[in-house]
C-alpha cells in the first residue's frame, strides 16, 4: 500500500484506470455467472469480492489520488463494487432454487399408495337417513320425539281409537308379549309416541318420531318383521287437511328432490278421519309412467306404469284420539302421518332387496358414508 | 273385493264411454283403491268361436294316451263351413255339446299361437280349449263345455264367455264395509258419474206374517232381525245358471251348487250374507242364542268346535244347526239331494262376529261381512231374492208364509257444524254443497242453524262421528282439491342434547373405523347360552313373544352382542379380512309388568297414567361394538397398529376411551369377570370415582370358547355399554380451562411393581403424589423381562408440571418427582429404577 502523493499523475495509477476497473468488474461477473454451485460460488466471491480482489485493491488506491480525481474514480469503483455483490446475490439465490429442487425431486413419493391402513367405517342409511328427516322437519320448526319400542297395549292401540274388538287391530300382525296379562305389545306403529307426547305436552304440538316397529310380516325382498317408521303429529289451532299436504309436499321434495309432489287417496286409519293414502310422484319417470331411459311405451319398472308410488299413510287427527290423550278437541285440530323409513331409503337409493339394510354387511353401510 | 263392470253397470247408468280403467280410477278417489284391473280379452286374440262337436272317435295311442279325433262345426267361422278336424285330448264332453274353439291364426294367453298342425296322423286345425288356457281358472277340469242356451256355432266366443267383461278388484278398507257388494260399488260408482243408482235391495217383498217357520231370538242384541222364508220343490238336478256360475268365478268364488251359488250370489249383490239349511234336516224351531260353555258343535268345513258363551249360535229343538253369521253346522248342511231350503237371512252383532272368527280362526266371506257391519234393512229383500233366483232357475216353488223377527235398531242422528267439512280439509265447501253430498250419499239431512244434522244411511253403520260425515263430503268434493298450505310453527327447540350426542357417538365411532349395523332385537336361550352366560345372569330375563316368528329366537333382547357377533362372523365369513361393527338399540332390563288397559273417553288421570308408564319395562339404549380380524391392515408401511397385528381387548378399550373424550366423560376401566368375555381380559367401564361411580358397562376380549362358538378369530373383542346411562354423563356446560404459558418440566420415572399392580392404581398414586403443579402423567412404557425379577414388571411414566405463575425451578420439579414416586411406593410398593 502506497501513502498519499501530492506529487501524483492520476494517469499513472494504472489499477484505477477506467478501462482495468471494466475489465475487473468484467472478470468478476463473468465468474459469477460461471460458478456452478454454492462452492464454487463461494470460491468466486473469494477471489472477487474479497479483501484481496482487484476491485477491492483499486478501492484502496483511490485515497491516493489528488482530491478532484476521486470523486470520479470512487463512483466507478463503487458501481463496479455494486454490480459484482448484485450479481452474487442473484447467482447466489438461483443456485439455492437449483439446489433445493434437486434435493426435494429425490425425495419424490408413489402418490398413488394406499393409505388404508384403518380401514373406513360408516354409520348405517337407517340411522342417517332417520337423522335426514328429522332435520327436514327441525328445520321447519318440528321437534323428534322418542318413545320405547316394548308398548303398553293402550298407547298402541285404544287411545289410538283402536279399541280391544276394532277390525283394524287385525290388520297389523302384532308381536304380543308373554304373559298375555301384562298388555304389552312391540309397537306396531311410532304412533305411541304421538299418545305419550300429547298426554305429556300442551298443543302447539309439532313432533316427527322416526323409530324402530315390528309386525309378524314374513321376511323377504320388499317385507320384514322389523321395520322402521316416521310419524308425524301437528296439533294446533285452526290445522286442517291443507296444512298436512304442504307438510309432505315440503317433505317429499326435501327428501326426493325438485318436482316430487303428493297425492291423496282416501283411505282409513282409526288414528284420523278423514284419513288418506299418500302417494309420490314417481321420482324415475316422473309422472310419466314410462320409463325415462327406455323411453316411449316402456312401463316404468319403479311405479309399474302408475307415475305414482305410494308412500305412506296421513289424515286429520281422530278428536276421539285427542280426547282420549287430554287434547282439547274443541280449540285443536290436529293432523299425522306416517311413512317407512326403510322403503322411503329403498325408494331414494334404488335398493332393490330390504334385507341388505338388516344383515349388518360392511359394503352396505360404507356405500353410504356418515351422512345422507 | 272383486266386481266385473258389467254388474257394476246392472245397477249404475255409467256413460257407456266411461272405460274400465277411468272408472277404477274414481272408484280409487273415492276410497275403494284399485288393486288390480283384469281384462282378460286382452291377452287372446281371435278367432275363438263357439262350436258344436259333431264326431269323436276315440284313438289310443302308442304313449298309453286316448286322443279324440273330432269334427266340430264352427259355422262359417273357418270361411268355408265346412266341419272343423280337431285332434283333443280331454274326455269330459260329447257329440252335440257347444265348445270353444280357437282357430289357427288365434293367440291364446301366455302368447300361445294356434296354427294347424300334423299330430297323432291327423292335421289338427285348431284346437278345443279348456278354462286354464283361456285364463279363466287356475287348474283345467277338461276343456269348457258352454251351456246348451250359449250361442251358435260360429258365434264369437268372447262374448259368450264374459271374457269381455273386465274385473275390478279393490281394497276395501274397514270402514267401507258396504263395497263388499254390488250394491254397494254400484253407488259409488253412480256417485262419481253423477249417474243413476238402482239399489237391489229396491224390491217389493212378501209382508211378514205368522205362517213362516218358527223363530226363537233369545238374544236380541246379538241377533237384531232374523228372516227365514223356504221353498221346496227344488229340483236337485238343477244346474246353475251360466251367468251366476260366471260371475262368481270373477268374483273369486268357486260354483259348486244351485242353492250355495245362489246364496253367495246374493250376498255379493247385496252384502248380506245369507245361511241356506236343508229344511228336510231340520227339526221345530229354529232359535238363537249365545253356546253354552264347552257346547259343541261340527261346521260345514268338517271342523269340530268347542264353543265360548260369547259365541251365538243356530238351534232347532235337535241341538246346535249353525255358528250364526259366521258358520253353518255339518249336519244340516245342504246337499246334492235337498229339495227344501230354509233361507236364512239375519242381521248379527258385529263385535260377536269379529270375536267368534278371531276365537275359532275362522275367515269366511260372511264372517267377513258381519264382522264389519251390513245393512240390518235389507234381510228381508236378500232372502225374498234368493228365493226368486231358486224359484226361476231351481224349478222351486216359494212356500207362503214369512218369518221376520226383530226390527233394525234405528240410526242416530249426527250433529255436525255446517262449516266443519272446509275448516277439516282447508277447501272452500260451503256449507249447501256439503249437504248435497252427503244427501247424494244417502244421508237424510236437515240444515239447523250453523249446524247440519245428518241421519247416516243403514249401510254405513261406520259414520257415527262428525269427523266422519267430513270424510264422506271431502271424498267426493275431492281429496285433489285439498290444497297445499305449509303450516306455521313457533320456533322449536331443535334436537335435544341427547339426540345431538347420539349422533356424535355415531360419528366418532365411524370415524374411528367402525360400520353401524342394524340387527333383529330377537334372542333364544341359544344365543344366550353362546355368551357363556350363567343360569342366573340377570340378562336371562329377557320378554318372551306370545307368537314370535322363530321358536328359536322367541324373546325381546337383554344385550346387543348376538347380533354384532353374527353380523361379524358373517362379515369374515364373506371375505373381509377383519370388522369392527358397532350397533346403538334399545334392549329390555328387569323383565315386565303389568299395564292396565284405560278408558278413551278422556284423558286418564295421573294415578293412572303413571301406573301405565310404569308398568311399560325398562328400555335402555345400549351401544355394542365387536372387533374381529384385523383392525388396522398392514401394508406397505408395515405391520397394523395393533399389538398382534390383530383386533384385541386394547382396541375395544380405545375405542371407549375415545367416545369418553368425545362426550367429555372421563371413564376409568378395572378388571371384572362377567361373560361372554375372557375372565383375564375384561374391564368393567365407570365413569366417575370412589362410592359415586357408576358402572356403564364391560369391554374386552371375548372367551375362546365364545368365539369359537361364534365362528369368530379368538382374541376377538367387544363392548357393552349403557348408552343412555354414558351421555346422561356429558357435561351439560364445561368451563374454559386457564392456560399457563410458563415453560413446562419434564420428569420421566420407571417404578418396578408386582405385576399384580395395575397401571391405574400407580398412575393415581403418582398423580396424588406429584400435587397440584402436575400437569399430566402418561404411561408410556411397560416392561417385563431380563432386567427385571421375576413378579415384577417396569412402568415408565413421563410426568408433565408446569406453574400458573411462574417458571419452576429445577428443585420444585425434583420435590414433586420425588414425592410421586414416594406415593407411589408407599401405596402400591413401586420401586425406582
Ligand atoms: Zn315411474
Amino acid at each position: 500500500m502506497s501513502g498519499p502523493n501530492s506529487q501524483f499523475d492520476p494517469v499513472e495509477v494504472a489499477v484505477l484506470q477506467p478501462e482495468a476497473v471494466d475489465a475487473a468488474r468484467e472478470a468478476a461477473l463473468a465468474a459469477i455467472e460461471a460458478a456452478g454451485d454454492p462452492e464454487e460460488l463461494k470460491a468466486v466471491r473469494t477471489a472477487h469480492a474479497g479483501d484481496r480482489s482487484p476491485l477491492a485493491l483499486a478501492n484502496r488506491e483511490i485515497g491516493a489520488l489528488p482530491p478532484q480525481a476521486r470523486k470520479e474514480a470512487g463512483q466507478r469503483v463503487g458501481k463496479a463494487r455494486g454490480a459484482v455483490e448484485q450479481a452474487l446475490g442473484r447467482r447466489a439465490a438461483v443456485l439455492e432454487a437449483e439446489h433445493e429442487e434437486r434435493m426435494l425431486a429425490t425425495e419424490t413419493v408413489d402418490v398413488t399408495l394406499p393409505t388404508d391402513r384403518q380401514p373406513a367405517g360408516a354409520r348405517h342409511p337407517l340411522t342417517t337417513g332417520a337423522e335426514l328427516i328429522a332435520d327436514i322437519f327441525v328445520a321447519m320448526g318440528w321437534e323428534v320425539a322418542e318413545g320405547p319400542v316394548i308398548e303398553a297395549e293402550w298407547l298402541n292401540f285404544d287411545a289410538l281409537n283402536l279399541g280391544p274388538d276394532h277390525p283394524a287391530r287385525t290388520m297389523q300382525d302384532t308381536f304380543w308379549t308373554e304373559p298375555a296379562s301384562d298388555h304389552l305389545v312391540l309397537r306396531t306403529q311410532t304412533s305411541p309416541v304421538q299418545a305419550r307426547t300429547m298426554l305429556s305436552r300442551t298443543p302447539p304440538i309439532y313432533v316427527v318420531s322416526p323409530g324402530r316397529v315390528f309386525r309378524t310380516d314374513e321376511y323377504d325382498a320388499t317385507h320384514s318383521p322389523v321395520f322402521h317408521q316416521v310419524e308425524g303429529l301437528a296439533i294446533d289451532r285452526g290445522i286442517s287437511m291443507a296444512h298436512l299436504k304442504g307438510t309432505l309436499d315440503h317433505f317429499a321434495t326435501a327428501m326426493f328432490g325438485e318436482g316430487i309432489t303428493t297425492r291423496f287417496r282416501p283411505s282409513y286409519f282409526p288414528f284420523t278421519e278423514p284419513s288418506a293414502e299418500v302417494d309420490l310422484v314417481c321420482f324415475v319417470c316422473r309422472g310419466s309412467g314410462t320409463d325415462p331411459e327406455r323411453g316411449g311405451s316402456v312401463v316404468c319398472r319403479t311405479c309399474k306404469g302408475e307415475g305414482w308410488i305410494e308412500w305412506g299413510g296421513c289424515g286429520v287427527v281422530n278428536p276421539r284420539v285427542l280426547r282420549a290423550c287430554g287434547v282439547d278437541d274443541t280449540e285443536f285440530t290436529g293432523f299425522a302421518f306416517g311413512m317407512g323409513i326403510d322403503r322411503s331409503l329403498m325408494f331414494r337409493h334404488g335398493i332393490s332387496d330390504m334385507r341388505d339394510l338388516f344383515e349388518g354387511d360392511v359394503r352396505f353401510a360404507t356405500t353410504f358414508g356418515s351422512e345422507l | 273385493m272383486r266386481v266385473p263392470v258389467s254388474w257394476i253397470r246392472e245397477h249404475a247408468d255409467l256413460p257407456e264411454s266411461a272405460t274400465s280403467e277411468e272408472l277404477a280410477a274414481r272408484l280409487t278417489a273415492l276410497g275403494l283403491k284399485l288393486e288390480a284391473l283384469e281384462r282378460p280379452a286382452e291377452a287372446i286374440t281371435g278367432p275363438l268361436v263357439v262350436g258344436r262337436v259333431l264326431t269323436m272317435e276315440p284313438e289310443p295311442q302308442k304313449n298309453g294316451k286316448t286322443i279324440n279325433w273330432c269334427t266340430v262345426d264352427v259355422g262359417d267361422a273357418n270361411g268355408t263351413g265346412e266341419p272343423q278336424g280337431i285332434v283333443c285330448g280331454a274326455h269330459n264332453f260329447a257329440p252335440g255339446d257347444l265348445v270353444v274353439v280357437i282357430l289357427p291364426g288365434g293367440v291364446l294367453p301366455g302368447n300361445f299361437a294356434i296354427s294347424a298342425r300334423k299330430t297323432y296322423g291327423h292335421v289338427s286345425a285348431g284346437m278345443i280349449c279348456s278354462g286354464a288356457e283361456l285364463g279363466l281358472s287356475a287348474e283345467s277340469d277338461g276343456i269348457v263345455v258352454l251351456p246348451a242356451d250359449a250361442g251358435e256355432p260360429g258365434d264369437d266366443a268372447i262374448g259368450v264367455l264374459g271374457l269381455d267383461d273386465d274385473v275390478i278388484e279393490m281394497e276395501i278398507n274397514p270402514d267401507r264395509a258396504y263395497a263388499l257388494s254390488v250394491r254397494g260399488v254400484a253407488r259409488d260408482a253412480a256417485l262419481a258419474y253423477d249417474a243413476p243408482f238402482r239399489d237391489p235391495c229396491e224390491r217389493d217383498v212378501p209382508p211378514a206374517d205368522d205362517a213362516g217357520w218358527p223363530v226363537r231370538i233369545e238374544d236380541p242384541a246379538g241377533c237384531p232381525v232374523f228372516v227365514a222364508r223356504l221353498v221346496s220343490g227344488l229340483d236337485a238336478t238343477a244346474t246353475t245358471p251360466e251367468f251366476i256360475a260366471r260371475r262368481l268365478t270373477q268374483a273369486g268364488m268357486r260354483p259348486i251348487s244351485l242353492a250355495v251359488d245362489v246364496t253367495n250370489y246374493v250376498m255379493l249383490e247385496t252384502g248380506r250374507p245369507i245361511h241356506g239349511y236343508d229344511a228336510d234336516k231340520l227339526t221345530g224351531t229354529v232359535g238363537v242364542r249365545r253356546a253354552g260353555a264347552g257346547e259343541r258343535l261340527t261346521t260345514l268345513d268338517g271342523t269340530r268346535r268347542i264353543l265360548s258363551p260369547e259365541d251365538l249360535v243356530v238351534v232347532d229343538d235337535s241341538g246346535l244347526i249353525g255358528l250364526g253369521g259366521v258358520m253353518g253346522g255339518e249336519d244340516t248342511e245342504m246337499s246334492a239331494t235337498t229339495t227344501r231350503v230354509l233361507v236364512e237371512s239375519a242381521h248379527w252383532d258385529p263385535v260377536s262376529m269379529f270375536r267368534t272368527g278371531r276365537r275359532h280362526k275362522i275367515t269366511s266371506e260372511a264372517g267377513k261381512r258381519n264382522e264389519r257391519g251390513v245393512d240390518p234393512t235389507i234381510c228381508e229383500a236378500a232372502a225374498d231374492r234368493v228365493v226368486e233366483l231358486l224359484v226361476t232357475y231351481g224349478g222351486a216353488t216359494a212356500e207362503p208364509g214369512v218369518t221376520v223377527v226383530g226390527t233394525p235398531p234405528a240410526r242416530e242422528p249426527i250433529t255436525m257444524a255446517a262449516d266443519l267439512p272446509a275448516r277439516v280439509s282447508g277447501i272452500d265447501i260451503p256449507a249447501d254443497r256439503a249437504v248435497q253430498v252427503l244427501r247424494d250419499q244417502g244421508f237424510a239431512v236437515d240444515a239447523e242453524g250453523a249446524d247440519v244434522v245428518a241421519v247416516p244411511p243403514q249401510w254405513r253403520p261406520d259414520v257415527t262421528d262428525p269427523f266422519d260425515l267430513v270424510e264422506e263430503v271431502v271424498r267426493v268434493v275431492g281429496y285433489d282439491a285439498v290444497p297445499s298450505v305449509l303450516p306455521t310453527p313457533g320456533a322449536g327447540r331443535g334436537l335435544t342434547r341427547a339426540q345431538r350426542l347420539r349422533r356424535r357417538v355415531g360419528r366418532t365411532l365411524a370415524g374411528a373405523g367402525a360400520v353401524e349395523v342394524v340387527s333383529f332385537p330377537f334372542v333364544g336361550d341359544a344365543s344366550l347360552d353362546a355368551l357363556g352366560l350363567d343360569a342366573d345372569d340377570e340378562r336371562r330375563r329377557t320378554i318372551r313373544l306370545a307368537n314370535p316368528l322363530s321358536a328359536q329366537e322367541p324373546a325381546y333382547t337383554t344385550t346387543l352382542l348376538p347380533g354384532l357377533l353374527r353380523a361379524a362372523a358373517r362379515n369374515l365369513g364373506r371375505g373381509a379380512t377383519g370388522v369392527t361393527l358397532f350397533e346403538t338399540g334399545s334392549v329390555v332390563r328387569g323383565g315386565s309388568s303389568p299395564t292396565p288397559i284405560l278408558g278413551v273417553e278422556s284423558r286418564p288421570s295421573e294415578l293412572e297414567l303413571k301406573e301405565l308408564l310404569a308398568g311399560v319395562p325398562d328400555q335402555p339404549l345400549h351401544l355394542g361394538l365387536v372387533l374381529a380380524g384385523e383392525r388396522e391392515r398392514a401394508g406397505w408401511w408395515g405391520e397394523g397398529a395393533s399389538p398382534q397385528g390383530w383386533a384385541g381387548w386394547a382396541d375395544a378399550l380405545a375405542l371407549v376411551r375415545r367416545l369418553g373424550d368425545e362426550l367429555g366423560v372421563p371413564l376409568s376401566t378395572r378388571a371384572a369377570v362377567r361373560a361372554p368375555w375372557h375372565p383375564g381380559r375384561c374391564a368393567e367401564v365407570l365413569a366417575g370415582e370412589g362410592e359415586s361411580a357408576v358402572v356403564l358397562g364391560h369391554a374386552g376380549e371375548l372367551h375362546p370358547r365364545v368365539c369359537d362358538a361364534h365362528d369368530l378369530p379368538r382374541r376377538s373383542a367387544a363392548v357393552e355399554l349403557d348408552l343412555d346411562a354414558l351421555l346422561a354423563l356429558a357435561p351439560d356446560r364445561v368451563a374454559g380451562p386457564e392456560l399457563s404459558s410458563f415453560p413446562m418440566a419434564k420428569e420421566d420415572v420407571a417404578l418396578l411393581v408386582d405385576v399384580s399392580v395395575t397401571a391405574a392404581e400407580v398412575e393415581a398414586a403418582l398423580r396424588e403424589g406429584a400435587g397440584e403443579l402436575l400437569e399430566s402423567v402418561r404411561l408410556f412404557d411397560v416392561y417385563t423381562g431380563a432386567q427385571v425379577p421375576e413378579g415384577k414388571k417396569s412402568l415408565a411414566f413421563a410426568l408433565r408440571f408446569r406453574a400458573p405463575d411462574r417458571t419452576l425451578t429445577e428443585a420444585e420439579t425434583g420435590a414433586a418427582r420425588d414425592a410421586a414416586v414416594a406415593a407411589a411406593a408407599e401405596r402400591c410398593g413401586a420401586v425406582q429404577r
